[in-house]
């Protein structure tokens, strides 16, 4: 018995290790190179930038020398906020990011509740094909079912939705349909839908039928009890879906680019082109670490909700 | 919900999948196309699948991703399993909370931010022995990000699977690693392979960390997609999609087949068990031959 909680106990090391140090290697430690690089200055150099700090040859400490310029140039632009003519291109990405985020987020729920509800209410051994439609294009590619788009939504008479149109006689002319924010939110909401339909089906599969009938029997209208019972009793769902929305929304970069030329600028392509064209990694690098503590309370929110549900179960 | 609201039900339905499979379908349509523009179908052709097999960048991409894929999907599953490990099984340790955090927050972090972080890595002086950009370091990424993935589906199937064979065989003797190997991976087997094919899938389609992490030799089929969606349409990129989705269609349908026959063989196993021996011998003995098939 000593023999085997001894291996126990020294498999347990092993095991534990491998993670661990995986992800302290290439998790932690780059957050950490995230950091000191926001803090560095930018220079023309393989890698582009110059450390927040140098081992001087004898000293026992590294000598300091943090560059916060990157954060002043994003706490300019907030304090400049309001004086017309005020070069603004870091804010108005932001602004961007979380507007084009959050109807994101507000379509998919206004379309995926209702969707995932009637899927969880459909004959039991239909449903298992319907959420397989729905996972069935989250499979192919992500960058084909973008690029779908550009096809749909092409501004020449070409354009198979412009092409309608005009056959309809609706328009005259062919509609700018792509290169704006438009383009970028019909594509973002319909890249995203499947995240929002897979925890609210998960949540509302789960509903017990006899308090909808109880509801029914003490004279309740349908919506009545949809919205004093069904709505409350699916928040988890909404929320898990809302943040597995609007979080990785907040940080796009593909369909922006793709869908939204030049004129849609989000913050998730600021840090591409600091990081790219601009060569300017320290500035790439303190968005991302303002990225990353906007973020943190809705991933937080996303994570309480997860092992709330999991100690329900 | 009463019969009257059936029809809007059957509606809304049915408008969303209209929605999801429109822009599906018509790639499609347009990939059989005989001209040169993606949204005008001159005549029916198979042109653009010839210049798509002819195409040796493209299918150089293609062969690389689906060898990146694999591997990152294996070296995830390895990751993963033990990550899992620690978190069903080691309890509460000084750090438990930090690694909780650390496995899946891949999972929800931007992908620009996890690209950007990897790729200070990567170009660090220090970490120069780790090879800088390339394959190998597009490969670690893949594998970080679906780590988490494969984690979070592993770690629930730990949780919910019996404990008490484990402990039967520790108690009889059986070395702890031997344990694992003919007990627990068996039972959890469906999660190893459910996370292999998500990570599979997550690691071809990624575009934004290959992106960051190529170097001129390390182009996937997601990064060159998008560098010739900058030059403009071409119906062979519909031609692509469409074997794309005809090969996606195909896997869902024979993976989703496999797992209805699976769980009938293991009820029709369990049934067959409860009828000859009761208690959970049987189970030790019928589920795992059962499983390893």
């Amino acid at each position: 018995m000593k023999r085997q909680s001894f291996f126990l106990a020294r498999g347990r090391f092993w095991v534990g290790m491998l993670p661990w140090a995986w992800m302290l290697l290439f998790f932690a430690l780059p957050f950490a190179l995230i950091l000191k690089v926001s803090l560095s200055t930018p220079e023309l150099a393989i890698p582009p930038y110059v450390p927040p700090f140098v081992m001087e040859p004898g000293a026992v400490l590294p000598h300091l020398r943090p560059d916060l310029a990157s954060y002043r140039r994003l706490h300019d632009e907030l304090l400049a906020l309001g004086t017309s003519g005020a070069d603004l291109q870091y804010l108005s990405a932001w602004g961007n990011s979380l507007l084009l985020a959050a109807l994101t987020t507000l379509l998919c729920l206004l379309i995926g509740y209702p969707f995932a509800y009637h899927i969880a209410r459909s004959r039991e051994a239909a449903r298992n094909t319907l959420l397989m439609l729905v996972m069935l294009p989250f499979w192919t590619s992500f960058l084909l079912r973008v690029y779908a788009w550009m096809v749909l939504l092409d501004s020449s008479e070409l354009g198979l939705v412009n092409r309608l149109l005009l056959a309809a006689g609706l328009v005259d002319a062919p509609l700018q349909l792509l290169y704006n924010a438009g383009a970028v939110l019909v594509g973002m909401v319909y890249s995203y839908l499947p995240f929002m339909v897979l925890p609210l089906y998960a949540n509302l599969v789960k509903l017990d039928q006899r308090l909808l009938e109880a509801a029914a029997d003490l004279g309740a209208r349908p919506w009545t009890t949809f919205l004093r019972v069904t709505l409350p009793l699916s928040r988890r769902g909404i929320v898990a879906g809302s943040m597995l929305v609007f979080i990785p929304a907040v940080g796009e970069f593909v369909i922006p680019d793709l869908l939204g030329g030049g004129d849609v600028l989000m913050i998730g392509r600021k840090i591409w082109d600091d990081f790219g064209p601009n060569q300017d990694w320290p500035m790439a690098a303190a968005v991302a670490v303002t990225m990353v503590l906007v973020l943190i309370a809705p991933i937080v929110l996303l994570h309480r909700h997860g092992r709330n549900a999991e100690e329900e179960q | 919900m009463s019969a009257r609201s059936r029809p809007g039900a059957t509606a809304w339905l049915l408008a969303v999948y209209v929605f999801l499979y429109v822009p599906i379908l018509c790639l499609i349509v347009f990939s059989f196309t005989a001209g040169e523009i993606t949204t005008q179908f001159d005549g029916f052709s198979l042109r653009w699948y010839a210049e798509l097999a002819r195409d040796a960048e493209l299918i150089d991409a293609v062969l690389l991703s689906l060898r990146v894929g694999a591997l990152a999907a294996t070296a995830a599953v390895v990751v993963g399993t033990a990550a899992a490990f620690v978190l069903a099984r080691f309890g509460r340790y000084p750090g438990s909370a930090a690694f909780a955090g650390m496995t899946t927050a891949p999972m929800v972090m931007p992908e620009v931010v996890i690209g950007l972080s990897l790729v200070l890595l990567f170009t660090h002086p220090l970490f120069a022995f780790l090879g800088g950009r390339g394959v190998a370091a597009i490969w670690a990424a893949h594998t970080t990000l679906c780590t988490a993935y494969v984690t979070v589906l592993v770690q629930s199937r730990l949780r919910e699977m019996d404990r008490s064979l484990e402990e039967a065989a520790l108690d009889l003797g059986c070395p702890p690693f031997k344990v694992f190997f003919v007990i627990t991976v068996p039972v959890i087997a469906p999660a190893l392979m459910a996370g292999w094919l998500l990570a599979f899938t997550l690691s071809m389609d990624d575009f934004v960390l290959a992106a960051m992490l190529s170097d001129p030799g390390s182009t996937t089929l997601p990064v060159l997609v998008f560098a010739r969606l900058h030059h403009g349409l071409k119906p062979e990129i519909n031609a692509l999609a469409t074997v794309i989705v005809a090969v996606v269609s195909l896997a869902v349908v024979v993976a989703n087949r496999a797992m209805l026959s699976a769980q009938r063989t293991r009820a029709a196993a369990l049934r067959h068990a409860a009828g000859i021996s009761p208690g959970s011998v049987s189970a030790v003995t019928l589920s795992h031959p059962d499983m390893r098939r």
